[in-house]
């Protein structure tokens, strides 16, 4: 091969990886990714019914029972609830009034079954997605700034990712 | 008293910051005198931060609450090792140890670097007093770790108890050793963009400090990854969490950097590549700063923030990237290409793994910003989580593991690929052999998992033929590839062992992802747990009272399949002075498995929720991390790659002007 021809050889070589590889990113980029919404939000979009997606707020006083291994909760953001099944542990400072990210789907009867449920390992913590939320309902009476904290635990079932 | 010394101790390293930085910019050409100058204050500069950092491990030792920092994150009933370990338990401590970390860096350089050309040596030691300035002054603007409080508290409010571990003590300063030290390489690309010095000599100056820093970035990650692992308690390794993607990136980019750096030593070729990656390592290591600190993020394992510091640091982000790409694009075009390659050749196939590293990196970087991105632009909120980074670096590491064993076999300049597939065919053959073998035994179903496996035993095997090649094992006697063995120098050793590491990774990794196993029961006293031939019994539960925190203990019984039986115990802590709770889980291992037993609430009826894993092989991906980490050590132990070597492979370098 001359040098022209070894030059095009590495660059169409180099470059179809390149463009496959940005194909695979986009293309997993649309199917992977998981939205979030508050409970109000939820109720207004009843066509996510089976899709992935995290829900965030506070767990609703008086609200949490344990049957067995099966945790049932409602996460509210002051205006609208959301009652949510989860088969599974709560991680440590899982608490009544506390904020939560719960990941899973909407079923069609309007209950969410988790997949995965992150609190965050702080008290005073209240997650910034949950904040906004309460924000957009009028409902938030914290400070401007929450709390610091070191981070979100989940107690996972296989696929346990901390919020984003 | 200690502490303003400590504090004016670190505003003093601050100024020898600016000086050294400033003369070296203005006086390189000068050599000589302006040189020894800046070396001593290279190392000027490391004692005074030292001494600060010193100045601050006393009052969290003393538990001098006065100092803010110590009331926050320290208490008086720690253990002494924790007390030390909650200095850099906050972001205020753990910035001063990366500065620390920063100037010995640069001490280093001037101690070792005697031999640099003048010029060469007097710009990398400009920039890492630029990089001293900029982190001291973030420090003192923004974190001040020595401000005082009065009235003085009589007892401080503790660490987060998650932190309360032996990992913090280890974890932290090598990841910080690895992120750091990717900052010689930076200033080394910046001092060969300025002073035009880019050769292979400067391939081989900049190589051993490449090679130790991916070797403590790989140690500290396999660390945080076990710490996470045992401490969290979710039974993970790996979550794809922000802010583990930070040091994954840099680690990436370094691993590319340390390959093409080979090619540029051996053949002066892809000089513009190696610079730009030693650029982008250090620029993701700073990006991963920014993540962490400034609280754009919530992570596992962020810290506390204030918006102030991620402003700061998103200027000295913007300065030093967008600085040294300006520099690149300004000087790079004045670089003359080097020796020439056919695309089937060793450096061909070192194009090709820097080629998947980088695009591995840009996957994982979109991945972490897109969600910042998009919520920037139209406010959505998303999450990208572990089925993206799983299907788009699983799908990218691939092909890199496929063709991992041919590199080392491939002849420089012009290589066979036909006669390598031959000398590989014994290796590919073992291969299959092994990979059928294994799916039988573990249920005979092809899926997703076989190909892994396939591809970690391709890797691990191709790294025990390359050293049966090299050795010439069944070519000729055997005392004669004893004597072969022997004389292997060091290179092909760490070549070889962090190739073998890295397929171990990848079996670990496949092993655990196909074949664990989960079980989760409410048990009281006496049931059992039935997991994959392992019968786990509940015991007794007793109390546990340590200075710092107060435990339930649950005892179990575990009977292994070959009826061994082991008896411990899983904790609910709650820590006395934060009241926050902690679960610490039970790990028992066996073989290269474990089983790793983990506590829930007390149900209503008194039984208790408990949750097995069985995680078959789940410990080769650390110890193939260990491997790979020894195998960069190993290398960096080899006497012909001391920084201190002076001859140049080539003439002295024409001045890219």
């Amino acid at each position: 091969m001359t040098r022209k021809q070894k030059r095009f050889a590495i660059i169409i070589g180099l470059g179809a990886v390149v463009v496959s590889a940005v194909a695979l990113i986009l293309n997993a980029l649309n199917d992977q990714i998981v939205f979030f919404y508050s409970p109000t939000e939820l109720i207004e979009r009843p066509s996510l019914a089976n899709e992935p997606i995290r829900i965030g707020g506070l767990v609703e006083d008086g609200s949490w029972v344990v049957v067995g291994n099966t945790n049932v909760f409602a996460v509210t953001d002051g205006a609208n609830r959301v009652e949510v099944t989860y088969k599974n542990l709560v991680p440590d400072l899982f608490r009544e009034g506390q904020g939560v990210i719960v990941e899973g789907s909407l079923l069609a009867d309007g209950s969410f079954l988790a997949s995965n449920v992150l609190a965050k390992h702080d008290e005073n913590f209240v997650p910034k997605e949950v904040e906004a939320a309460m924000k957009a309902q009028g409902l938030w009476q914290g400070e401007e700034e929450s709390g610091s904290g070191s981070g979100y635990g989940g107690s996972n079932s296989g696929s346990a990712q901390p919020a984003q | 008293m200690p502490i303003e010394l400590g504090l004016f101790a670190l505003i003093l390293a601050g100024t020898v910051a600016i000086a050294q930085s400033a003369v070296g910019f203005f006086f390189w050409r000068v050599g000589g005198r302006i040189t020894s100058y800046l070396r001593q204050g290279a190392v000027l500069q490391f004692l005074l931060t030292l001494a600060a950092f010193l100045a601050l491990v006393q009052a969290f030792v003393f538990s001098d609450f006065s100092l803010e920092l110590a009331f926050g994150y320290s208490n008086t009933l720690q253990p002494l090792l924790y007390k030390i370990t909650s200095t850099w338990g906050n972001h205020e401590g753990s910035l001063l140890l990366w500065i620390v970390i920063l100037t010995g860096f640069g001490a280093a350089i001037a101690l070792y670097g005697k031999n640099l050309p003048s010029d060469l040596l007097a710009l990398v030691l400009a920039v890492q007093g630029a990089l001293g300035a900029a982190f001291i002054a973030f420090s003192l603007f923004t974190s001040n770790p020595f401000t005082r409080l009065f009235p003085i508290p009589a007892e401080g409010r503790d660490m987060n108890p998650v932190l309360q571990d032996i990992g913090m003590a280890l974890h932290p300063p090598l990841l910080y050793l690895g992120y750091v030290g990717l900052s010689v390489c930076f200033s080394f690309a910046i001092g060969a963009l300025i002073s035009g010095r880019i050769d292979a000599a400067w391939a081989r100056w900049v190589r051993p400090w490449a090679l130790a820093s991916w070797a403590f970035l790989t140690l500290g990650i396999a660390m945080g990854s076990y710490w996470a692992y045992y401490e969290l308690g979710w039974g993970g390794w790996w979550f794809w969490d922000p802010v583990e993607n930070a040091s994954l990136m840099p680690w990436l980019a370094a691993t590319a950097l340390l390959h093409s750096a080979v090619v540029m030593e051996k053949r002066n070729a892809l000089k513009v590549w190696t610079i730009f990656l030693a650029i982008l390592a250090f620029s993701l290591s700073l990006l991963g700063m920014f993540l962490v600190r400034s609280g754009i993020l919530t992570s596992v394992h962020s810290f506390a923030s204030d918006p102030t510091r991620g402003m700061f640091i998103l200027i000295m982000l913007t300065i030093v990237i967008g600085g040294a790409y300006g520099l690149f694009a300004w000087r790079a075009r004045s670089l003359r290409s080097g020796g020439l390659f056919a695309p089937i050749s060793r450096e061909g196939a070192l194009v090709v793994n820097n080629l998947f590293l980088v695009v591995a990196v840009a996957a994982v970087l979109i991945g972490t910003l897109y969600p910042l991105i998009l919520q920037s632009v139209n406010g959505t909120l998303i999450s990208v989580g572990a089925p993206f980074f799983d299907l788009t670096f699983g799908i990218l590491m691939a092909p890199l593991l496929i063709i991992i064993p041919f590199g080392p076999f491939l002849a420089w300049k012009r290589g066979d690929l036909i006669a390598v597939t031959q000398r590989l065919l014994g290796a590919a053959a073992a291969t299959v052999l092994i990979t059928i073998v294994l799916v039988m035994v573990s249920g005979g179903q092809i899926s997703l998992a076989s190909l892994g496996l396939l591809l970690g035993i391709w890797v691990g095997i191709g790294a025990i033929a390359q050293m049966v090649d090299r050795i010439k094992l069944g070519r000729t006697s055997l005392s004669q590839s004893w004597t072969h063995l022997k004389g292997l120098p060091k290179n092909a050793w760490s070549t070889m062992l962090a190739h073998f590491g890295l397929g171990v990774v990848v079996l670990g990794i496949v092993s655990v992802s196909a074949w664990e196993v989960e079980n989760v029961a409410s048990i009281s006293v006496g049931d059992s747990i039935e997991i994959s031939g392992y019968k786990v019994t509940k015991l007794d539960v007793s109390q546990r009272l340590e200075d710092n925190f107060v435990a339930e203990r649950i005892g179990f019984e575990v009977i292994s399949p070959r009826g061994k039986t082991t008896i411990t115990a899983a904790e609910k802590r709650v820590y006395t002075a934060s009241r926050l709770p902690s679960t610490e889980a039970a790990i028992l291992t066996y073989g290269f498995s474990q089983l790793y037993i983990t506590l829930g609430d007390v149900n209503a009826d008194g039984t208790r929720i408990v949750r097995v894993w069985y995680k078959p092989f789940i410990t080769l991906i650390w110890f193939g991390a260990l491997i790979m980490a020894g195998a960069g050590f190993l290398s960096l132990s080899d006497r012909r790659l001391r920084i201190g070597v002076p001859k140049s492979a080539r003439a002295t370098p024409e001045p890219a002007e």
